[in-house]
C-alpha cells in the first residue's frame, strides 16, 4: 500500500516540482518542533502521507541527526559542518543562515525507532530512483512484510526493470508472497518454493521454515527439500566464514610476533618491551591523526613509515644502551626490558594519560565485502591480512637478498667469527634490534584499527606473540607464519564449541604438550648454531 | 659480620619506617583509594582527579568543620591484595576518615573485611552487581535495579524486542546481572531459546565469531537486541567489529551497561550512533548544575575537550552527602557519620534530588541515552522519578528474602525477612 | 642442638651466612611480634598490626623467591610460571578458610560459600570436599603444586626442553590456568576469588594474636626450609644440580640422568612455593586469579635478580627488598612509581649482575684486597 501511495507521490512529485514545502506540510513541520519523541513516530507517517516530495532533503536531515530548529522562532535549519564549523542552512535551498550560533538553535531528536521508519519513507520515495542500488534495498527492506497492494506494485514494475539483480530480488520478494498464498494453485505455489530455494535471504528462510510447520504435506515436504540445499551453501559459506576469522587471527598474530621473531628468535633477546614497541606504533598513529585530522583516509600511509621509525629508533636508542651490554647474557635480557616495558608504559601514561586513545578508521577500511547475504568479508581485515603477507616477504626479502640481512645472518650464526670477518657486529647489532622494534611499530599501526589504544595495549600482546615464536621454532621466520596462522585458525575452530576462553586454553595446553614432542618448536633451527 | 649489620638495618628500617605515625590531626583526611597503574588506570585515575577536584572545591568554601581537608592518595595498581592492604595503609596508618575508591568487584570484595574490622567509611561510586549491604561502605552507582532492569523494559516496551543475547565479560558483575535479568525475562513469558548467552575473558579482543553468531541469532525473523554487560577494554574491539560486519543500531541494538561518555571518547563513535546505554548521568543533560560541574571539571583537568560520566557523577553525590553529613554529625566519627548519612538528600547533576536510603544505596534516576557521532550520549527514555537502589535483587532464589536496613531494630546488612535474622556480620 | 646447627650448615663455602640470616630473621620477627602485642599504641617503639601484616606478606613473598632461585640459581631453571604453584598452594587454604566461614556467609547457608549461593549452585562441588580438614587442606596445598610440578617437569625434561624454550612454556602454563580460574564454571569464584575469610583454626583471623601468630610461622617456615635447602643444595644432590646448570650435555655423558635431579628439584620447588601460598591467603585475606598472572611470574625472577640469583639469601633479600620499595613508592609518588620500579631493574640488571651479594661480595674482596696492599706496604 505504502509502496504504491508512493510511487504515485513520486509520479505527482515529478510533475509539479516543489520548491518549498506547503503550507499543509508547514504546519506539520511547526508543529513536530514541540513533539515529544514518542509522539513522533505518528508525525513521520503524517509527513509522509501529505506526499510532499520536497520534504526529503528534511527527512535525511533528520536521520543523520542534523536537523535542528531556532529556539525564538521553531525554523528548521540543517547542521552543516563547514571546515570544522558548525553553520547552519535553510533545508530547502541550502543557503546558510549567517550569524546563526549553536546556542540559539535546538536539535529536533532522533532514535532507533525514527531512524528505522525514515529510513524507510526515504525508501519508498527513492524506489524509482536512478541508482539500482538504492532500488534493490528499497525491494530488500520489504521482503520482511509484503502486502497485497506491494505485491501488486512489484509486480507490475518487475517487467520493466532493467537491471538484472534488482529483477532477481524483485522475483524473491514476490515468490515469498506466492509461496505464503492460500488463494494461489499448489503448483504455483510449489514453483514459488522452487524460486526460494536459490535464495540465501534471511527472510527467505524464516518463511520456508514457517512453512514447513504448514498442515499442507506437499508445501511442508517442498519447503524442507528447500531449506536443506539452502542450509548445505549456508554451512559451507559459515566454513569459509570461519576459515576467514581464523586466517585474521592468524595475521594479527603474525604481525604481533614478527618483530619478536628478530629480536628475540634472530637475536635471542628475550625482549619484554616489544608489547610496548607495537603501544608505540599504535600511538604514532594516533598522532599522525592528529597532526592531519583532514586526511583521515590517507593517515595510515603517512602512519606506517612514521611508526617504524619512532619505534625503530626507540629500539636502536634500548640496543645501544642497555641490550649492548648484556652480551652472551640472554636471561638478563629479560629483566632489564621488563624494566624498560614498565617505564614506556608509564611514559606513555604521563604523556597521554591513561585513557584510550581516538584512533578512526580510514573509509575505505571499514565496512565490508558483501559477497552474498550469508557470507561478507570485513574490509579492515581483509587489508590487514594482506598487509601483514606483505610485511612478512618483504622482512624476508630483507634477510635474504640485502647486506643488511647478510650481516644479520652471519652474527647470529656466529658472532666472533663475523667479527672477525670484518662485519661490524655492533652496528648490525643496533640495525638488527631497531628492525625488529620497528617491525613491531608496524603491527601497532594496524593493530589500531582493531582494537584499544592505551597504555596496555602492549601487555595484551606479549604472551601471544612468545608462544607464537616458541611454537614456529626460534630463529625461523616461515615457522613464525606457520605457527600464527595455526594457532589462529586452531582457536576459531575450537570457539564455537567450546567458547572463547576453553579454546584459548587448550590451544594452551597443545603448545605445551607440542613442545614436548618436538622441544625446538615446528621448525627447528638445525646446524652447530643451534647447541 | 657486615652483611648481619646490612640485613639487620633492612629490616629494621622496613619495620620502622612503615610504621611511620602520621603526625597533625587538624586537616580532615580523604583517602583515596584508585588504581593509577596498570589495567584499571584507564577508568579509575578519573575518579581520583575527582575527588581531587571535590576537596578542592571544598576547602575553597572553608572545609568542614573548620579544618581544611587533606587527600591522601594511593595507588593500588589494579593488584586486588594490594587493595586491601592499602585500605588498611590509608585508616591506620595515615587516619584518614573516610576514603572513596574501588572500581571492580574484586576490588571492593578485597577491601570490604578490611573497612569492616578497622571501622573505615568508604563510598563506592560505580554501578555493581548488589548483592552486598556493609555498614561501612556506601554505594552511590546504580544496583542492577537502577540501570538492567528498567533499559530491558525499554527495549522490550519500545522497541519491541523479543530475542534477547546476554553478552559480558566473565566477572561477577556480568554473571548476576544476568542471572537476574534471565529470570525476569522469563517471568515476562520470554522463551528459552529467545535468550543467548554468552562470557568472553577480560580484554578480548576478537570477536569475530561472537558477533557474527550475534547475527545469526539476529536473524530469526524476531526483533533481537544486545544486552552488554561487556567490560571497559574489550569494547572497543567489540563495537568495532559491529561496525564493520554492519550490524547497525536499527537491526540489533546494542544497550551497555559499562560503556560511558569516558569509553567512547577512545572511539570513533560514527558507525555506533543509535546504540544504546542504561546510566544515573549523562554528560548532554542540560542542567545548570550539570553544566556548573563540567565547567570546574575541565577547568581542574585543563581539558576543554574532558568528559564527565556516571561514576564521576556518583562520586559528586557521595562526596558532597559525606560532607553534608559530617557537617550534621559535627564529627568524623565513623558511627556518628554512618547514621548522619541515612536519609541525606542532595541535588543530582540531572535536575533531581538523590536520597541516602537504610540499604546504604542511593535513590537515583534512570536515563537511557543513545550513542551520537560526537561521543556523547542522547537521552531518549528517562524514568518519571527516581529509583531507589535494591541491595538484594528479588529475581535471584538465594537473596529475595534478604533485605538491608542499617537503621534500628533491624541494623543488618542482609536481614533475612523469613527467618528474622542476620547472617555473618564482620563488625 | 650443636650436631644439628652443624648438619645444617655444613656446607660452609656459600652457606657460611644462612644460620646468622636466620637468627636474625628469627630474631627481628620475635622482636617486632612482642613491639606489637606488649607496647602500647602510642610508644615511639609500637609496630603496627598493619607492618605486622605488611611483614609477613614480605616473608611470603621471600619464600616464593627462594623457590625460584633453588631452580634458577642452582640448576638453571628458567621459570616464568612459579606464581601457578604460589596460587594453587594459595588456591588450598582460601578454600579451607571458605569452609570454615560455615552458615555465617551473607546468605547464611550452611555449607555452599557465598559466590555459590548467588549463582544458584545447589551442591558442593566434588573438589571442595574435605576441605573444611585443616590438615587435608595443608596436604592438598603440597600435593597438587608438587603433582602438577612433577607432571609437567617429567614431561619437559624428559624430552630435554631446555632454555627459553622451557621458560616459555611455564609462563603458558600459568597462563593456561590463570584463563581457567577466570571461569566462574570452574567453581572458584572466578574473577572475585575467594575472600572474606573469619576464622583459621578456630582464630579470629581479624585479631592481633592470630596475624603476628602467622607472622611468627612464615618466619619459622621459611628459616627452615633456607636451612634445608641449603643443605640439600650442599649435599651430592646440589653438586650433580650445579652441574646441569653449567653443563648438562657433559653431565649427561658422565652417567647422571640429569632429568631425574631436574624434575626433584622442580618439585620441590613448587612445594616451597605452595606452602608460600598457603601462609600468603590467611594474611591478605584473598586469593584471586590476578595472581596466575605471567607478570607476577616475571617479577618473582626480578626479585631473585635484584638480590643475586644462585644465593638463595640474596633471594629473600631481593624480594623483602623490592617489595619493600614498591609499597613506599605506591604510596610517595602515586604517578611516577613505575619509572622507579623500572629503572631499578634496569640498572640493577646492567650494573649489578650478580645482584646486592653480589655488589657485597665485590665490595669485600677489594677491602681485602686494599688490606693485602697495607700489609705489603
Amino acid at each position: 500500500m505504502k509502496l504504491f501511495l508512493s510511487l504515485c507521490l513520486f509520479l505527482s512529485a515529478c510533475m509539479t516540482p516543489a520548491l518549498a514545502a506547503s503550507a499543509e506540510t508547514d504546519a506539520l513541520l511547526q508543529q513536530l518542533t514541540q513533539t515529544k519523541l514518542s509522539k513522533m513516530p505518528a508525525m513521520v507517517q503524517q509527513l509522509e502521507a501529505t506526499g510532499d516530495e520536497s520534504l526529503l532533503p528534511v527527512f535525511r536531515a533528520w536521520l543523520a541527526g542534523d536537523l535542528h530548529y531556532i529556539r525564538d522562532d521553531n525554523t528548521l535549519v540543517v547542521e552543516v559542518d563547514v571546515n570544522g564549523v558548525d553553520t547552519f542552512q535553510d533545508p530547502y535551498t541550502q543557503a546558510t543562515i549567517a550569524g546563526l550560533t549553536s546556542k540559539q538553535v535546538r536539535k529536533i531528536k532522533v532514535n532507533n525507532k525514527l531512524r528505522g521508519l525514515l529510513r524507510g519513507v526515504i525508501a519508498r520515495i527513492q524506489l524509482t530512483s536512478r541508482d539500482a542500488g538504492v532500488r534493490e534495498s528499497a525491494v530488500r527492506a520489504l521482503l520482511a512484510d509484503i502486502d497485497d497492494e506491494t505485491f501488486a506494485t512489484l509486480e507490475r514494475i518487475y517487467p520493466t526493470e532493467p537491471n538484472s539483480d534488482v529483477r532477481s530480488t524483485m522475483q524473491t520478494a514476490l515468490s515469498i508472497y506466492t509461496a505464503q498464498d492460500q488463494n494461489s494453485s499448489q503448483s504455483a505455489r510449489l514453483a514459488a518454493i522452487d524460486v526460494l530455494g536459490d535464495s540465501l535471504e534471511n527472510d527467505v528462510r524464516n518463511v520456508l521454515l514457517s512453512l514447513e510447520r504448514s498442515d499442507n504435506p506437499v508445501l511442508s515436504s517442498a519447503a524442507t527439500q528447500a531449506l536443506v540445499s539452502i542450509n548445505r551453501q549456508v554451512e559451507r559459506y559459515a566454513l569459509v566464514d570461519q576459515l576467514f576469522f581464523g586466517l585474521s587471527l592468524g595475521s594479527v598474530l603474525l604481525l604481533a610476533s614478527i618483530g619478536l621473531a628478530i629480536t628475540f628468535g634472530v637475536m635471542g633477546v628475550i625482549n619484554m618491551a616489544h608489547g610496548e614497541m607495537i603501544m608505540l606504533g599504535a600511538y604514532t598513529t594516533y598522532v599522525v591523526q592528529l597532526l592531519m585530522p583532514n586526511y583521515i583516509d590517507y593517515s595510515i600511509w603517512v602512519a606506517i613509515p612514521a611508526a617504524f621509525l619512532v619505534s625503530g629508533l626507540m629500539g636502536v636508542v634500548i640496543e645501544r644502551l642497555v641490550i649492548c651490554r648484556l652480551h652472551g647474557r640472554p636471561l638478563e635480557t629479560l629483566l632489564a626490558t621488563f624494566g624498560i616495558s614498565l617505564i614506556l608504559q608509564q611514559l606513555v601514561r604521563t604523556i597521554f594519560s591513561p585513557l584510550n586513545r581516538q584512533v578512526s578508521t580510514p573509509s575505505w577500511m571499514s565496512g565490508s565485502w558483501e559477497i552474498n547475504p550469508v557470507l561478507s568479508l570485513t574490509l579492515n581485515r581483509l587489508y590487514i591480512l594482506a598487509f601483514a603477507l606483505l610485511v612478512f616477504f618483504a622482512l624476508v626479502m630483507i634477510l635474504k637478498k640485502s647486506s643488511l640481512g647478510l650481516n644479520v645472518r652471519a652474527v647470529s650464526q656466529n658472532r666472533s667469527m663475523a667479527k672477525a670477518m670484518g662485519v661490524k657486529t655492533e652496528w648490525v647489532d643496533a640495525m638488527t634490534f631497531g628492525l625488529g622494534s620497528g617491525i613491531a611499530g608496524i603491527a601497532g599501526v594496524a593493530l589500531s584499527q582493531l582494537t584499544n589504544v592505551g597504555p596496555n595495549l602492549g601487555q595484551a600482546y606479549i604472551i601471544d606473540s612468545f608462544m607464537v615464536v616458541v611454537f614456529g621454532g626460534v630463529g625461523n621466520l616461515l615457522g613464525t607464519l606457520v605457527a600464527a596462522f595455526t594457532l589462529g585458525i586452531a582457536n576459531k575452530f575450537l570457539e564455537p564449541t567450546t567458547g572463547a576462553v576453553l579454546a584459548a586454553i587448550f590451544v594452551l595446553v597443545f603448545i605445551i604438550l607440542f613442545i614436548q614432542k618436538r622441544p625446538k618448536g615446528l621448525f627447528p633451527q638445525k646446524g652447530r648454531a643451534a647447541e | 659480620m657486615k652483611l648481619k649489620t646490612l640485613a639487620s638495618a633492612i629490616a629494621l628500617s622496613g619495620a620502622t619506617l612503615i610504621a611511620l605515625p602520621s603526625m597533625a590531626a587538624d586537616t580532615i583526611k580523604v583517602g583515596v583509594l584508585h588504581s593509577l597503574s596498570g589495567t584499571m588506570a584507564i577508568s579509575e585515575t578519573t575518579l581520583k582527579d575527582t575527588v581531587l577536584m571535590m576537596v578542592e572545591e571544598q576547602n575553597k568554601k572553608g572545609g568542614l568543620l573548620g579544618k581544611k581537608l587533606e587527600a591522601v592518595v594511593v595507588d593500588p595498581a589494579s593488584n586486588w591484595p594490594l587493595f586491601a592492604e592499602k585500605a588498611r595503609e590509608l585508616i591506620t596508618e595515615e587516619d584518614v576518615d573516610v576514603i572513596f575508591g574501588g572500581w571492580t568487584s574484586v576490588s571492593r570484595k578485597s577491601v570490604l573485611p578490611v573497612i569492616e574490622e578497622l571501622n573505615g567509611l568508604m563510598f563506592y561510586p560505580v554501578q555493581y552487581e548488589g548483592e552486598e549491604s556493609s555498614k561501612n561502605v556506601f554505594y552511590t552507582g546504580a544496583a542492577p535495579n537502577q540501570q538492567a532492569i528498567p533499559a530491558v523494559n525499554y527495549l522490550k516496551d519500545e522497541l519491541g524486542v523479543e530475542r534477547w543475547v546476554l553478552a559480558g565479560t566473565d566477572y561477577v558483575y556480568p554473571r548476576t546481572t544476568n542471572k537476574i535479568l534471565e529470570a525476569y525475562l522469563k517471568d515476562m513469558g520470554v522463551a528459552e531459546e529467545d535468550i543467548m548467552i554468552n562470557y568472553t575473558p577480560f580484554g578480548h579482543s576478537d570477536w569475530q565469531s561472537i558477533v557474527s553468531d550475534i547475527a545469526k541469532f539476529g536473524s530469526a525473523g524476531k526483533k533481537t537486541a544486545v544486552v552488554s554487560t561487556i567490560n571497559g577494554d574489550a569494547n572497543v574491539p567489540f563495537y568495532k567489529e559491529l561496525g564493520n560486519q554492519g550490524i547497525s543500531s536499527e537491526d540489533i541494538p546494542v544497550v551497555a551497561f559499562s560503556v560511558g561518555e569516558e569509553e567512547l571518547s577512545g572511539l570513533d563513535t560514527e558507525p555506533l550512533v543509535g546504540h544504546l546505554a542504561a546510566w544515573n548521568y549523562f554528560q548532554s543533560v542540560e542542567t545548570d548544575a550539570n553544566e556548573a560541574f563540567i565547567t570546574k571539571w575541565q577547568a581542574f583537568t585543563k581539558n576543554p575537550e574532558r568528559v564527565s560520566n556516571d561514576p564521576m557523577e556518583a562520586t559528586y553525590i557521595g562526596f558532597n552527602m559525606w560532607a553534608n553529613a559530617v557537617t550534621v554529625a559535627g564529627t568524623t566519627d565513623v558511627d556518628e557519620v554512618e547514621q548522619a548519612m541515612i536519609g541525606q538528600e542532595t541535588p543530582n547533576l540531572t535536575g533531581g534530588i538523590a536520597v541516602m536510603n537504610k540499604n546504604h544505596h542511593l535513590s537515583k534516576p534512570v536515563l537511557i541515552g543513545e550513542i551520537q557521532d560526537d561521543g556523547q550520549f542522547e537521552t531518549v527514555w528517562e524514568t518519571d522519578g527516581v529509583v531507589p537502589g535494591d541491595a538484594w535483587s528479588d529475581f535471584l532464589p538465594g537473596s529475595k528474602d534478604l533485605i538491608a536496613d542499617w537503621t534500628a531494630p533491624i541494623k543488618c546488612g542482609n536481614y533475612n525477612t523469613k527467618t528474622k535474622s542476620c547472617s555473618g556480620q564482620n563488625y | 642442638m650443636s650436631k644439628l646447627i652443624n648438619w645444617f650448615t655444613e656446607g660452609r663455602s656459600s652457606g657460611q651466612y644462612t644460620l646468622p640470616f636466620v637468627i636474625l630473621l628469627l630474631g627481628v620477627t620475635v622482636l617486632a611480634s612482642a613491639a606489637n602485642l606488649l607496647l602500647p599504641q602510642d610508644s615511639a617503639l609500637y609496630v603496627s598490626t598493619y607492618s605486622i601484616t605488611l611483614l609477613g606478606k614480605y616473608l611470603c613473598y621471600a619464600m616464593l623467591a627462594l623457590a625460584v632461585d633453588i631452580i634458577w640459581g642452582y640448576c638453571g631453571i628458567l621459570s616464568l610460571g612459579h606464581g601457578a604453584f604460589f596460587a594453587l598452594g594459595g588456591y588450598a587454604m582460601g578454600m579451607y578458610l571458605m569452609r570454615q566461614i560455615g552458615d555465617r556467609g551473607v546468605y547464611g547457608h550452611p555449607e555452599l560459600p557465598d559466590f555459590m549461593v548467588f549463582l544458584d549452585w545447589q551442591e558442593l562441588p566434588w573438589f571442595w570436599l574435605g576441605m573444611d580438614q585443616f590438615w587435608f587442606a595443608m596436604v592438598v596445598a603440597v600435593v597438587v603444586p608438587g603433582l602438577l610440578a612433577f607432571v609437567f617437569g617429567w614431561l619437559a625434561f624428559r624430552s630435554r626442553v631446555t632454555g627459553v624454550y622451557l621458560s616459555i612454556m611455564t609462563q603458558a602454563l600459568t597462563y593456561a590456568l590463570l584463563l581457567a580460574f577466570f571461569r566462574n564454571e570452574m567453581g572458584f569464584g572466578g574473577n572475585n576469588g575467594l575472600t572474606d575469610f573469619k576464622e583459621i583454626l578456630g582464630f579470629d583471623l581479624q585479631a592481633d594474636s592470630t596475624r603476628v601468630s602467622l607472622f611468627i610461622a612464615t618466619a619459622v617456615i621459611l628459616s627452615l626450609v633456607l636451612l634445608a635447602s641449603q643443605r640439600i643444595l650442599s649435599s651430592r644432590l646440589g653438586k650433580v644440580t650445579l652441574a646441569v646448570r653449567d653443563a648438562e650435555p657433559r653431565t649427561r655423558f658422565i652417567g647422571y640422568r640429569t632429568e631425574r635431579y631436574k624434575v626433584w628439584l622442580f618439585v620441590y620447588s613448587a612445594v616451597i612455593a605452595g606452602v608460600a601460598g598457603a601462609l600468603y591467603v590467611p594474611q591478605v585475606g584473598i586469593i584471586n586469579p590476578g595472581e596466575f598472572s605471567p607478570i607476577n611470574s616475571i617479577e618473582i625472577v626480578i626479585w631473585v635478580a635484584v638480590g643475586g640469583r644462585g644465593t638463595l639469601i640474596g633471594a629473600i633479600i631481593g624480594a623483602l627488598l623490592v617489595n619493600y620499595a614498591k609499597t613506599r613508592f605506591t604510596a610517595i609518588m602515586p604517578d611516577g612509581w613505575l619509572f622507579a620500579l623500572g629503572a631499578l631493574f634496569v640498572l640493577v640488571t646492567l650494573f649489578l649482575p650478580k645482584g646486592l651479594m653480589g655488589l657485597y661480595g665485590q665490595l669485600q674482596s677489594k677491602r681485602r684486597q686494599s688490606a693485602e696492599q697495607e700489609v705489603q706496604s
